[in-house]
């Protein structure tokens, strides 16, 4: 494939409740950050309705076009990627973000093919080198080192960024920008929306001032009530690291991590918890890190405002008990 | 009904390593086990066929010692395996791994259905199910967490987003990506697994898929490189409190009554 004359970055617009994702927000800092300062053009392509909100949002940032496509359909991979394969195709992007998203992580993959290009995932740092090359930077099989990643010899380079991960772009009131809209018909809806109802997601590990994080420390399943008390006695939730999940002692939206969820919470305290690269990425902006440990080397104490070496075992059960005593107070 | 299921061997702890020199996967050392998300996907195949009338092929891209993913799959009632596996499929991307399974699961026909879990645990991605799917022009469905309903022309699911439960039906064909919480896998049958280490694997090899040109495959094939490894940025580091359990206590107590005004 011939990767002249590809130029510029686009970002996929994620819609939420009428208004853009923060993660798209996020996605167009980054980009406008790598454009160096403007010398190579930033687009925009989103699925959904012309809202004031929306239009509000977008003419604060760095944005030289966005492309908003109609379409009837509910969010469906194989006909919204036709919008975002026919943008492509129009502008010729040299680098395309998709948010790391239940959409974006649906989307990303089937334009890569479209375009017989590589796809990054859940990339945690993103540059752009001398050769003009996007160096995409994740942690390489959930273990304790970073790859970097390019893609050589195809265009567009596709990568997709958890939310959370880059900052979000302060609005600057850059310009007015001309929203071009489209509507799509697509010839091939196969999914039927029976019912879409709202998730519980407020009450998840996502939304949380306070998490107690368990790890692999935990020995048996059971073991997990007491830090599910503590957490309980300190107006938080449990959650954990990706072992015990894939134990199933966990649920899947318990964990913590690049393949679980991002958070951070003002205070969260691990135990057992030893601190894979994919578990820090997930929690690193986490307000204040109290970790306890056996291992004096654990990842997690480098992380850690306040590093303890003690065992989880011999901690908790004084630790509820202090709780407890000033609550009786 | 015509099911397949794409299946991996992985090493059992997430904290693989990796060849500094090339940038791939040792896999040499490390115990194997079947991808803990792949087991929902077969589980939810037995379910649909106990509902339907069909039969169950498992795909598994791999070294040749991933044949066990498919004596384990015969275990619990898997119809058909297929080991795909060959020098030149090595060190392949999302856009090489998921061409190679659609050359795969196309040599053996069409399909109605087909299923992948969430993601792996080594490679992490989670993006080779829509690759696949796109390779196959066919539509798919990620985050799946219940089966509704089955009939002959359509499959009735739930689907969790972010902020959505979502209820849906789709026609075949198709491939979805089953969330664990769909299923928990059922108990190996002994009798099956006893009767599997005797029953034929089926090997596909380049030379037997419709598009033998190794280019396509493997390394070469693969769109993405990895330039480099290095271990991760030190932040400035605490100095680590060596205590006993009830020091520890007071002093975590301390910190966050703190930290909470």
């Amino acid at each position: 494939m011939q990767i002249n004359g590809w130029s510029g970055i686009l970002v996929y617009l994620e819609m939420q409740d009428n208004g853009i994702a923060d993660v798209s927000l996020e996605l167009i800092g980054k980009a406008a950050e790598l454009s160096g300062e403007g010398r190579k053009e930033i687009f925009a392509v989103g699925i959904g309705n012309h809202s004031p909100v929306l239009e509000k949002q977008l003419q604060d940032y760095p944005l030289d076009a966005v492309y908003l496509y109609q379409i009837a359909e509910e969010f469906q991979a194989d006909i919204y990627e036709e919008a975002v394969i026919a943008c492509i195709h129009k502008l010729k992007p040299a680098i395309v973000l998709f948010g790391g998203t239940m959409q974006g992580r649906a989307l990303a993959p089937r334009v890569a093919v479209a375009f017989a290009t590589g796809v990054t995932a859940d990339c945690t740092q993103l540059l752009v080198d001398e050769d003009n090359q996007l160096v995409q930077i994740r942690p390489a099989f959930g273990g304790n080192i970073m790859a970097s990643i390019v893609t050589e010899k195809s265009r567009p380079q596709i990568a997709t960024v958890r939310p959370g991960i880059f900052s979000y772009l302060e609005p600057v009131n850059h310009k007015k920008i001309a929203i071009q809209e489209k509507r799509w018909e697509s010839s091939k809806p196969r999914v039927t929306v029976l019912d879409k109802r709202v998730a519980v997601w407020e009450t998840g590990i996502g939304q949380q001032e306070l998490l107690v994080a368990a790890g692999r420390g935990v020995k048996k399943k059971e073991d997990l009530n007491m830090l599910r008390e503590l957490a309980g006695l300190l107006g938080g939730k449990l959650a954990s690291s990706r072992a015990l999940v894939e134990k199933g002692w966990m649920e899947p939206e318990e964990q913590i991590g690049l393949s679980g969820i991002t958070v951070a919470p003002r205070c969260m305290l691990t135990f057992g918890v030893s601190g894979t690269l994919q578990f820090m990425a997930g929690m690193k902006n986490t307000g204040n890190i109290i970790a306890v440990d056996t291992n004096p080397n654990a990842n997690i104490f480098e992380i850690a405002h306040y590093p303890v070496c003690a065992d989880l075992y011999e901690v908790i059960p004084k630790l509820i008990q202090l709780i407890k005593d000033v609550i009786a107070i | 009904m015509k099911i397949a299921v794409c299946m991996k061997q992985v090493p059992t702890y997430s904290e693989g390593n990796m060849d500094a020199r090339t940038g791939l996967m040792i896999r040499s050392g490390l115990e194997s086990v079947v991808n803990v998300y792949d087991m929902a996907a077969l589980e939810t195949a037995l379910q649909i066929r106990e509902k339907m009338q069909g039969t169950i092929d498992v795909y598994t891209m791999g070294p040749g010692r991933a044949v066990q993913v498919l004596r384990e799959a015969y275990a619990y009632g898997a119809n058909q395996g297929f080991l795909v596996s060959d020098e030149a499929f090595g060190g392949a991307d999302v856009l090489a791994t998921s061409y190679t399974l659609m050359q795969a699961v196309k040599s053996q026909g069409e399909y109605d259905l087909i299923l992948c879990g969430k993601q792996t645990t080594d490679g992490d991605t989670g993006l080779v199910s829509g690759a696949l799917a796109k390779w196959l022009e066919m539509p798919h469905v990620t985050g799946i967490t219940k089966l509704m309903e089955v009939t002959p022309n359509e499959i009735t699911l739930e689907q969790m987003l972010e902020r959505h439960n979502i209820s849906l039906k789709i026609g075949y064909p198709c491939l979805l990506a089953v969330d664990r919480s769909i299923f928990a896998p059922r108990m190996p049958s002994l009798k099956l697994r006893m009767g599997g280490k005797k029953k034929p694997v089926i090997s596909i090899a380049l030379k037997d898929l419709p598009d033998k040109n190794a280019c396509h495959y493997g390394q070469a094939g693969s769109a993405t490189k990895v330039r480099s490894i290095f271990p991760p940025e030190r932040t400035k580091q605490q100095t680590v409190a060596n205590m006993d359990g009830k020091e520890a206590a007071a002093y975590i107590f301390e910190k966050i009554q703190k930290l909470r005004g």
